[in-house]
């Protein structure tokens, strides 16, 4: 104690600093920055958890290049990102452009819209599950059946898997994006649009000259935190076809479950490391993107 | 929610929380037009919660009554709900996922803004190091961790635990960072004056500067909950016994088990989802402008 009380000022501060830094970065250090380096270095390796690790050089990342499946995964995954991004951002803003311009019960349709966001993915993926049935049992069809319309295949059928294990995934990212919309609206200055209506300038021109611009920074947010989770999609892919996961035929299966599939129930370990590390570029070139975009603004 | 973007967001952005709370900006007149608009956000508001409305009804319903397609149940029973938690796997899950999501919401809370508090209020060699180290954390994917941290949690006696559960998700860069930016509107004379008053650096911050952040505190404590309820892939990786589940692994198996009882899984469903819709409801404008504030200042 007396040697804390000779200290300076500004020695304590240091001292209590790192007192308070202490656990942190000794959990940022193990739990963060040791595996990453980890996954990189077991990518380079050959092991199946029981056996040998042995040093294979690039070659997991060779037998990835020639891997069928992982084109067909890779093409999948980059799917999701390029149907979902775009349909979840174009209804995002529809949704809130003409809700910020309501004030009757505007508190509860914003609820309304909101509400999914705050339900579990795991949970939701069954319910959807259940609606693409084939009749009787799903909801969608008997709902098709009941007006004469012919029955959809939606998870049996290759090409209507992807788009239907997509939509529960847009549906309940939805309401953040509105809600990211309405704070970007609200940011506009009033001033701008007095401006406008002075003028006499039509809607469309105040949406595409003034609305659009200026949102510019929150498009590219949504954008990006989107595209990262498009590319993760994990949870609806793996609930909706647990009894072929990936089905039919690998149409749903993205990166991650390729990753976990390769790591955990094939135990190639070395592999899915490798996986790992291709999916950590594409996420890293996303953001990247980004700040290259906004940096741009400026 | 994912922590991979969120800081990225540009300072340009900065539509306040508050403002997203008071009356909308639109001041239309109440015209036809209007009320068109109203009568088509609510008709897709509706939309937007059938899957949620559908999932509860057919927990309430009888199983031969599952294949209608009639919201209302005929014959509303909870004898699904009954059957499922007299099973007692769903009540053992569900007490699972409540300590875990619980513990790992203390632990951001205190962590996360210990150290975005150190970060913001002191001045020390090797500031910027760490803080530019814990944000670059942000751009790794759990994705690429779970592997190094399965053979840890092997190595170490891990798996199967709640500390196996909980530990990757201890301290978030995300938290770090949200803190951080809240307590830049902490003033520094608040500080000095209590450090006069004798107080010890723990104690201006936990007793002067984090009640003046209740707010943020309670965004992030938002967040963490609701990622640690619904998260998904390291859970399934780390647990092995079905009493360790947490809700999203235990309904995942649950689903393929119950097979075609839909009635049981989306009774399941309904009880992994019921928690957070009520919390949402309760302090719906609270938690919107917390989505805001950690999705934009985060």
């Amino acid at each position: 104690m007396q040697f804390y009380r000779n200290l300076t000022l500004r020695r304590k501060q240091i001292a209590w600093a790192w007192a308070f830094l202490a656990v942190p970065v000794l959990f940022y250090t193990v739990i963060r920055f040791y595996p990453t380096g980890n996954a990189v270095l077991i990518s380079f390796q050959d092991w199946n958890l029981l056996g040998a690790r042995t040093w294979t050089g690039l070659d997991n990342y060779v037998r990835l290049w020639n891997d069928p499946e992982f084109w067909t995964v890779f093409v999948n995954t980059f799917q999701y990102l390029l149907i979902g991004t775009p349909v979840s951002l174009v209804l995002a803003f529809v949704i809130a452009y003409h809700l910020d311009k309501l004030r009757f019960a505007h508190s509860f349709l914003r609820m309304l819209y909101f509400l999914p966001f705050m339900t579990s993915a795991v949970a939701m993926a069954w319910v959807w599950r259940w609606f693409y049935q084939p009749v009787p049992i799903g909801l969608f069809n008997n709902l098709l059946a009941s007006v004469g319309i012919p029955q959809v295949e939606f998870l049996n059928s290759v090409e209507n898997a992807l788009p239907s294990v997509l939509a529960p995934a847009i549906w309940a990212g939805l309401g953040f994006q509105v809600i990211i919309f309405m704070a970007g609206l609200r940011a506009i200055p009033q001033t701008y649009y007095e401006a406008a209506r002075i003028d006499g300038v039509g809607w469309w021109t105040v949406l595409t000259e003034i609305t659009i611009p200026l949102l510019r920074p929150t498009i590219v947010f949504i954008v990006v935190f989107s595209s990262i989770g498009f590319l993760r999609i994990f949870d609806h892919v793996y609930n909706m076809t647990t009894n072929n996961p990936g089905g039919p035929l690998n149409s749903t299966e993205p990166l991650v479950l390729m990753i976990y599939q390769t790591a955990f129930t094939s135990f190639d370990i070395g592999y899915a490391a490798a996986q790992t590390v291709v999916l950590f570029t594409i996420l890293l070139m996303v953001s990247l993107l980004q700040l290259w975009i906004l940096r741009a603004d400026r | 929610m994912t922590d991979a973007t969120l800081s990225n967001v540009p300072d340009r952005v900065k539509p306040s929380s508050e403002a997203l709370l008071s009356k909308p900006t639109g001041r239309g007149p109440r015209d036809n037009a209007q009320v068109i608009r109203w009568i088509l956000l609510f008709l897709g508001g509706v939309l937007m919660v059938m899957p949620i409305a559908y999932m509860i009804s057919t927990s309430l319903k009888w199983p031969h009554e599952v294949y209608n397609v009639n919201l209302i149940p005929e014959e509303p029973t909870l004898d699904n709900y009954v059957y499922v938690l007299e099973d007692g796997r769903f009540y053992g899950w569900f007490v699972n996922s409540i300590i875990i999501a619980t513990l790992t919401t203390i632990s951001n809370l205190f962590f996360d803004s210990l150290v975005g508090y150190t970060l913001c209020k002191f001045r020390f060699p090797g500031r910027t190091l760490v803080f530019i180290a814990i944000l670059s954390t942000l751009m790794i994917p759990t994705e690429m961790l779970v592997i190094p941290w399965y053979l840890m949690s092997q190595q170490f006696g891990w798996l199967d635990s709640y500390w196996g559960i909980m530990f990757p998700g201890l301290m978030t860069a995300f938290g770090v960072f949200l803190m951080k930016q809240f307590f830049e509107s902490v003033p520094d004379d608040f500080l000095e004056a209590a450090r006069i008053d004798g107080l010890n650096e723990f104690q201006i911050w936990w007793e002067v500067a984090m009640p003046l952040v209740r707010p943020a505190l309670a965004a992030l404590a938002i967040f963490v909950f609701l990622g640690n309820w619904t998260a998904f892939l390291w859970p399934l990786i780390v647990t092995n016994s079905v009493e360790m589940y947490t809700l999203p692994v235990g309904l995942s198996g649950f689903g393929d088990e119950a097979d075609v009882a839909w009635e049981l899984i989306m009774t399941g469903a309904a009880i992994s989802t019921i928690p957070t819709l009520i919390v949402f409801l309760i302090f719906q404008r609270f938690i919107i402008r917390g989505v805001v504030m950690a999705g934009l200042k985060g």
